[in-house]
């Protein structure tokens, strides 16, 4: 039997995650194949809907990744983007589900190897957890 | 406005027990200003609710609808609102306690085939300022009859713990209420504030005991207004 391969959905800020995906890239780093990544201007455009969303939709885990604390472009963005990510673990917490499936992350604008490494981290923590156990089927959004 | 919070979500779920069709419908006004229960936390709500039951492979529809303002004939006579009401088994109303009891009396007056049970999302908590972003504090109770022209512009109704009319009492201490050290004592306020408005003469007269029965202690209140009425 096949080893189950999570499906993570990775919110990246465009000014730091997104430029650290592009010098891995470029440094040859294998960035993980079950990884969809979504750009975002900035993590504190992260909802909380957004996250239970994209697990109801059929993600196994999602991961936001923003600047490092004191170096959003947006001043403070990054840190709503933790708080949204605690408050969405609650709440996915008291519906049953593990909250590490969610998981906040930063690294800095050249942290390819950094980024490389949470993408390859939550990928091993919610396969360690198993496939979502809220999903009946995987949902097409258009 | 009026300020709420969601109820915990075990309540909610052992208040849909049961039920295979459920419908939220939040509010437009007040509950969503103090985001308890405007369209994101509907939705918020819904997608909680979808995850749990997905999870205990329960099969249950779960739908999610708005209505402008629920205490109000005006905003609540929706089609598209009563079509999913009626379809529904039960409706979680995300508004306060009033918008809850006003759903329920007009959903069962606009729909006849069957009696609609509306339980409540929220926990309507008081009448509030919007301090800060994600800060709500109680301004006022409802009294009936407002004391806030003798008193600078701060109720001592509302916020001193004891309702005092004659303040500060002994458990005032370095502007606090004894309450807690969160607390400011409502008389300390007030007194700083005459006597900045330099009409500290005002807390001179003793106050008489407050007269409650315009407050909610002589009844459920009513208003009409005979000039509005044809």
């Amino acid at each position: 039997m096949s080893e189950f391969e999570p499906r993570i959905i990775a919110f990246c800020c465009h000014y730091c995650a997104l430029a650290a995906a592009d010098v891995a890239g470029k440094m040859g780093f294998q960035i993980p194949t079950n990884v969809r990544i979504i750009r975002v201007i900035c993590t504190g455009k992260v909802e909380v809907l957004h996250l239970l969303k994209a697990l109801e939709a059929g993600a196994d885990g999602v991961v936001v990744i923003s600047c490092k604390f004191g170096e959003c472009y947006f001043k403070e963005g990054n840190f709503r983007a933790k708080k949204r990510v605690e408050r969405a673990q609650s709440l996915i917490q008291e519906a049953g589900l593990e909250p590490e499936r969610l998981m906040f992350d930063f690294v800095p604008g050249p942290g390819a190897k950094k980024f490389v490494d949470i993408l390859n981290g939550i990928t091993k923590k919610v396969r360690s957890l198993g496939p979502n156990p809220s999903v009946h089927q995987v949902m097409t959004i258009e | 406005m009026i300020v709420g919070e969601r109820k915990p979500f075990s309540e909610i779920m052992s208040m849909v027990e049961g039920f295979s069709k459920i419908l939220i419908v939040g509010c437009g006004s007040c509950v969503t200003i103090c985001m308890a229960g405007g369209e994101e936390e509907v939705k918020i709500l819904g997608s909680q609710l979808r995850l749990a039951f997905q999870k205990n492979k329960k099969d249950i529809e779960v739908e999610e609808a708005m209505a402008l303002r629920q205490c109000d004939d005006e905003y609540m006579n929706d089609p598209v609102l009563i079509d999913k009401v009626e379809k529904a088994d039960i409706v979680i109303s995300m508004a306060c306690g009033v918008g809850v009891q006003y759903s329920t009396a007009f959903f069962n007056r606009i729909i006849t085939k069957k009696p609609i049970k509306v339980v409540p999302g929220l926990n309507t908590t008081f009448m509030g300022a919007n301090l800060d972003v994600g800060i709500w504090e109680e301004r006022c109770v409802g009294c009936g009859d407002c004391v806030l022209e003798k008193t600078g512009g701060i109720c001592p109704i509302t916020r001193c713990a004891k309702s005092l009319l004659n303040g500060p009492c002994g458990g005032s201490s370095n502007g606090k209420c004894e309450i807690s050290k969160d607390t400011d004592c409502a008389w300390h306020l007030i007194i700083e504030r005459l006597e900045a408005l330099g009409e500290l003469d005002r807390i001179k007269p003793v106050e008489m005991y407050k007269d409650w029965r315009p407050s909610h202690s002589g009844g459920p209140r009513k208003i009409i207004r005979e000039d509005m009425r044809i």
